[in-house]
């Protein structure tokens, strides 16, 4: 009985020294990494001594397309500015610029460029970011550029064999993503197809898309642009390949400004949402976005 | 009488202690069903019964949605219904095979594998099927439709797919619960049969079998809530289209639809998903009813 106590005990402390130890390597590994970014922690100190002045709150409402990355962005500005509460309503890109006109909220959240009624109702355009999809299908396809017309022929169910647009005779499988996607509904909302896709399959993420389409011959399918990888290959729509360049010019049918509308210039605004803009365009906030698959403007 | 003392003071504490354990069980049972049906049944009113249990479009977030899950409903049904019949006779005669049949060499081998199999992780099966069986599947329907017009090609991700690798899924529980209930079947029952000149296979399929009827029950409907229940293996091969269930149309069954969707819901949306769990939750809860009914006739039987 007594030596079986005594391993347990013994069992016990290896088991406490194990976790103990391990709990020292945890904090030694962030010791090095705040290290490598003291230089940065240092330069911020001083304006999170500032910011520590700042309380109040910020109030976005607009497009359901922006959620990941205005969730995204308001955890880190509030982990850095306590004081502020940064509340975000996802009602859609016209009701979020109409609640900006009527006062309602500090900014107006529209996954669009801004209408010009919008903006003569005194409604700025800041783009924080955009947003491009891009069009792949698999290695052995011999077709690689699409008019807007055969696209969208082929996800209606129009088109359905390649022959039809000069490539092997293949059937074509239609990969899509489930509803309620955000790269399905800005897709079908640049297409102007909403609801009219027949789709040979619905997957739920980005990576299940890239497998299907590199493991089906004749499988076209959409994903972020910052997805592609080489197991597939890129389309170009309408002559225009999807790269960052061709996005950023606007030549690029599939993509689209995430703006954040604010009653005149920003420099105009509270001091508040002055430190919203000045943290999406620090460092840490570019990284924000395209941490969320988003191309930084210019 | 110290020690008397406490020896009472330890039965009472482990019998509370038990009370508190079967307490927790009861408690996780029922705060799911009432919140099941809470979150559940808004949906049923905003949508409407009919239309949401008998419609057949599924158009969550057009400008007028439709939120029709009949065909979602009907692909569970057909699904698991077809994987039972085409799965439990395999597993049977596998469990007869390993205990009545095989010689010990091989069923010492046979069964730890099978058991392995049961251990082995949904999404594994699921990657297998989309790797192996979803290419397969695409030649066949190459061949199959390579004249038709209407057909809506899938790229082998369709409802055999899913039948398969559910089938697949169900066979360990299948097999091991009945081989360990045809074990405990009696050896006199055996040899009484075998004395009044009946072979062996006789033996086997009309007397011990249904002597192990109940065990295989539970083992069948053990493996029914296995494959109505699935979502992570079927969500990868089936192809995630709501359609009608036919062999080679892409399809999407009550589990893969939480799954796929649930992401990014909202509103009604939302609702009408915790509505289908609903559905499912419901499903499950029947057949295991039909399960305890069964057991306790075969044992009344027995």
């Amino acid at each position: 009985m007594k030596n079986n106590l005594v391993k347990k005990l013994a069992v016990g402390m290896t088991a406490l020294m194990i976790c103990t130890s391990f709990a020292g390597c945890g904090s030694t590994d962030s010791a090095a990494s705040d290290d490598t970014s003291s230089e940065t922690t240092e330069t911020t100190e001083t304006e999170t001594e500032e910011s520590d002045d700042l309380s109040g709150n910020i109030s976005l409402a607009g497009s359901t397309s922006m959620e990941k990355l205005c969730e995204a962005l308001s955890e880190g500005f509030m982990a850095k500015y306590p004081g502020i509460n940064v509340s975000v309503e996802y009602t859609g890109s016209s009701a979020g610029i109409e609640s900006l006109s009527a006062g309602s909220v500090d900014i107006g959240n529209a996954s669009r460029n801004l209408k010009d009624e919008e903006k003569t109702g005194g409604a700025t355009e800041n783009i924080v970011a955009i947003d491009g999809i891009a069009l792949i299908t698999d290695t052995e396809n011999t077709v690689t550029n699409l008019t807007t017309e055969q696209l969208v022929s082929i996800y209606t169910g129009e088109t359905t064999n390649w022959s039809e647009l000069g490539g092997a005779d293949e059937a074509i499988v239609v990969i899509g993503r489930e509803a309620g996607s955000g790269t399905r509904g800005a897709f079908e909302e640049l297409l102007e197809i909403e609801d009219a896709c027949t789709y040979a399959q619905e997957l739920d993420s980005t990576g299940a898309v890239l497998a299907k389409v590199a493991s089906t011959p004749g499988a076209i399918g959409y994903v972020s642009l910052d997805a592609i990888d080489d197991t597939v290959t890129s389309m170009s729509l309408n002559d225009v390949a999807a790269t960052e360049d061709t996005i950023k010019a606007g030549d690029y049918q599939l993509s689209r400004p995430f703006v954040m509308a604010t009653m005149g210039e920003v420099t105009e605004q509270s001091e508040l949402v002055q430190t919203w803009f000045d943290y999406i365009n620090s460092e840490e906030g570019q990284q924000i976005v395209s941490g969320v698959g988003l191309i930084l403007p210019e | 009488m110290n020690n008397k003392a406490k020896n009472n003071v330890v039965e009472l504490v482990t019998e509370y202690l038990f009370t508190i354990c079967a307490v927790i069980a009861i408690f996780a049972v029922c705060s799911i069903t009432v919140y099941m049906i809470l979150k559940g049944t808004p949906a049923f009113h905003s949508v409407g019964v009919l239309d949401l249990l008998f419609g057949t479009t599924w158009k969550p977030t057009a400008a007028e949605p439709e939120f029709g899950i009949f065909f979602i409903i009907l692909t569970s049904i057909f699904g698991t219904t077809i994987s039972v019949l085409v799965g439990v006779p395999i597993g049977l005669l596998t469990a007869v095979f390993l205990t009545e049949v095989a010689n010990k060499k091989i069923a010492n081998v046979v069964q730890p594998m099978v058991e392995l199999l049961a251990a082995i992780p949904s999404v594994i099966y699921g990657l297998l099927g989309l790797m192996l069986l979803n290419p397969l599947m695409y030649q066949l329907e190459k061949k199959i439709y390579a004249d038709s017009t209407t057909h809506q090609f899938t790229g082998g991700s369709n409802m055999i797919s899913a039948v398969i690798v559910l089938i697949i899924m169900i066979l360990p529980t299948v097999v091991n619960i009945s081989a360990s209930s045809i074990k405990a079947v009696s050896k006199d029952l055996r040899a009484a049969s075998l004395a009044l000149g009946a072979s062996k296979i006789q033996t086997i399929f009309h007397v011990t079998i249904p002597a192990a009827k109940s065990g295989i029950m539970t083992g069948v409907v053990l493996g029914i809530g296995r494959a109505l229940g699935e979502a992570m293996a079927i969500n990868m091969v089936a192809g995630g289209s709501v359609n009608l269930p036919l062999p080679f149309n892409s399809v999407r069954f009550l589990t893969t639809q939480l799954v796929s969707e649930m992401g990014y819901a909202q509103g009604v949306h939302r609702e009408v998903l915790f509505a289908v769990g609903l559905v499912l939750y419901i499903f499950i809860m029947l057949v295991n009813l039909v399960l305890q009914k069964m057991r306790k006739e075969a044992s009344i039987d027995g």
